[in-house]
């Protein structure tokens, strides 16, 4: 779509990082080595309760048509005006992707026919968009690298078709018609598909935390468009096809695998890569050709002399910057730095706001929550409570247990009242019952116990049934004193305090 | 300048969905040259440091606050539509 910014692009190291530490992906052809060159052009349907250019609701799976102003239908004489919520989110996202936001920018009409699009032309920002370049950081397999992202413009969705409700007629809903989208285009700088699912990932999260999209993509309100070339190491770039329309994030990946093959293979048997449009077909796995129609990308862009230049003072571009929640860069580095968290940790906790929302809250909890209570908290909520969602079915917005009690259960075993097996029981009552985990412990009798009288008569009549074993102890069998530990146990029924229970052991063994 | 020839009269007619027969051709390509010609004269003069002029009013693109202001119109939109069936617009089958 953006070819001219594609070739404008100087070429880049593979990894400017690491100084070429990562593994690169290499595809093996017939005549050697090739490498992948890809970008992706992501469109994200803004959050904002009316349209981009209308007061149109956007409310997703209302009544067909119900949502269409005589603006988004085209009528003669309808004028736009700009909703200011959409270029505030516009602004927010560039600003979180540490981009530069042109204080002025200019809308242009993009011509072309279509039975989606009443007006003949989509609005969009060719020449002048309200986000110029910014960036953001990838991980794979535990390396950083930085993607480069050329620009952000907005422009207006189309409607929807739908083909299967009648043998010879198409179907129009025009409620999409309008809505406010973001094309976030992406620099060539993708080197594998594996970091191509990283980046979209990546900036799922961050329109997710910046809450100016909510980056479903069942639903189409994110979508990709993947620019996919190969050449051989050092070489300037190929001739590049685009995959419109995309999905999902492991479609994408898979896209760009066969695409990459695709055009080695007719370069290796001597064809040339022609530069054309292709659709993903998920079923079989495969890319094809859309047939487009000779002229079809001839869209004749030209300024919309309906709208003026947009002009953003400095101080909303402030008020954009000021709203902006901690995003999960930082956020991952101040858990590591001050939380104390492992980065692998602190990475899956901010790799979507609302885990990282939920621990905070947990957190709230705590007068001070230092490393060790951070730590606890962190581990069981992303191997137990994880864990449990997911047998359940149930994502961290819908989880039967609360971050109120997750934190109690986490206080419960940090003040030594619970033990890690005990805590495990009472997590899955919890998890039955939604009760809080000290009314459990208390009414099913599952705390702790730390009383030295009470484990100190245990272990002394172990002891005094298991002679044989203490004398095989006493004389330098050590492995023993397990089977001493596991026999207290059981006996208390898991209640005792494993530390007190140590403790005595070897004091009474020693004796 | 004469820079329109009857192939770009073909070609902007089916970008524009209008279709043109061969005389209107004929009599469009000195038409189309003349209005760009008249155009072009503007071209003769010095504009250097001279801002693109955006509006005739000094004034800058107006914001409006997001609040659903439409209500559902949808059977006066399609009323005026050729065809329409189940809340739908309907056109012949279009499938890429």
């Amino acid at each position: 779509m953006l070819a001219l910014l594609w070739k404008s692009v100087p070429d880049l190291p593979a990894s400017r990082k690491n100084g070429g530490k990562m593994e690169k992906y290499i595809l093996e052809g017939a005549t050697g080595s090739w490498e992948i060159v890809v970008g992706l052009e992501v469109h994200a349907q803004v959050i904002s309760k009316s349209k981009l250019f209308s007061g149109a609701a956007t409310a997703f799976g209302a009544e067909p048509n119900s949502q269409v102003s005589l603006i988004d239908a085209a009528m003669p004489g309808m004028l736009p005006v700009v909703n200011r919520e959409c270029i505030r989110q516009a602004v927010r996202t560039g600003i979180a992707i540490g981009a530069v936001i042109n204080r002025v920018s200019k809308f242009d009409r993009k011509n072309y026919f279509y039975a989606d699009l009443p007006q003949g032309y989509q609005i969009s920002q060719l020449y002048h968009p309200i986000v110029g370049e910014g960036s953001l950081l990838i991980d794979v397999d535990g390396e950083e690298r930085e993607i480069g992202i050329e620009r952000i413009h907005v422009e207006q969705d189309a409607g929807k078709l739908m083909h299967d409700q009648h043998p010879t007629k198409s179907y129009i809903d025009l409620n999409r018609a309008g809505i406010a989208l973001m094309e976030i285009v992406s620099k060539p700088d993708i080197r594998s598909p594996a970091e191509a699912g990283a980046y979209l990932r990546k900036l799922r999260a961050i329109l997710r935390y910046v809450g100016s999209c909510d980056g479903n993509m069942e639903e189409g309100s994110m979508r990709a468009d993947v620019n996919v070339s190969v050449r051989k190491a050092g070489e300037p770039f190929g001739t590049r096809c685009e995959i419109k329309n995309v999905n999902s994030v492991r479609f994408v990946q898979a896209a760009i695998e066969y695409e990459a093959r695709r055009q080695i293979e007719v370069i290796e048997d001597g064809g040339k890569i022609i530069q054309e449009t292709r659709l993903f077909d998920h079923d079989k796995g495969e890319t094809r050709s859309l047939r487009s129609k000779e002229d079809a990308h001839d869209y004749r862009y030209f300024p919309d002399p309906d709208l003026l230049p947009l002009e953003l003072p400095e101080s909303f571009i402030d008020e954009c910057r000021e709203s902006l929640p901690e995003l999960p860069d930082a956020k991952r580095q101040r858990y590591i730095t001050h939380l104390n968290l492992t980065p692998y940790t602190a990475s899956v906790i901010t790799a979507d706001h609302e885990t990282a929302a939920w621990f905070e809250a947990m957190l709230e909890y705590f007068k001070e929550p230092d490393a060790k209570i951070a730590t606890a908290a962190a581990n069981w909520l992303t191997s137990e409570l994880f864990g449990a969602l997911k047998k359940l079915g149930r994502d961290i917005t819908d989880s039967p247990v609360s971050p109120k009690q997750g934190a109690e259960l986490i206080a419960l075993v940090a003040d030594g009242t619970l033990s890690g097996s005990l805590a495990k029981q009472v997590f899955e009552i919890m998890l039955e019952t939604g009760q809080n985990p000290a009314d459990i412990a208390e009414e099913r009798g599952l705390k702790q116990t730390s009383d030295t009288g009470a484990i100190e008569e245990v272990i002394n009549k172990i002891l005094a049934d298991n002679q044989d074993k203490v004398e095989q102890y006493r004389s330098g069998k050590d492995k023993l004193f397990g089977f001493f530990v596991g026999q207290t146990m059981r006996a208390m029924a898991g209640k005792a305090n494993p530390a007190v229970v140590n403790e005595l052991l070897k004091k009474l063994l020693a004796a | 300048m004469s820079v329109i020839n009857a192939s770009i009269v073909r070609k902007i007619a089916k970008l524009a969905c209008i279709a043109v027969t061969e005389e209107e051709v004929t009599a469009m390509v000195p038409e189309l040259n003349a209005i760009l010609g008249w155009g072009e004269q503007l071209a003769a003069i010095n504009t250097d440091g001279v801002e693109p002029l955006t509006s005739v009013i000094a004034q800058s693109q107006r914001l409006r606050e997001d609040e659903v202001t439409v209500p559902d119109i949808r059977d006066a939109l399609l009323a005026n539509a050729p065809e329409a069936e189940h809340g739908f617009f309907t056109v012949p089958k279009v499938i890429e």
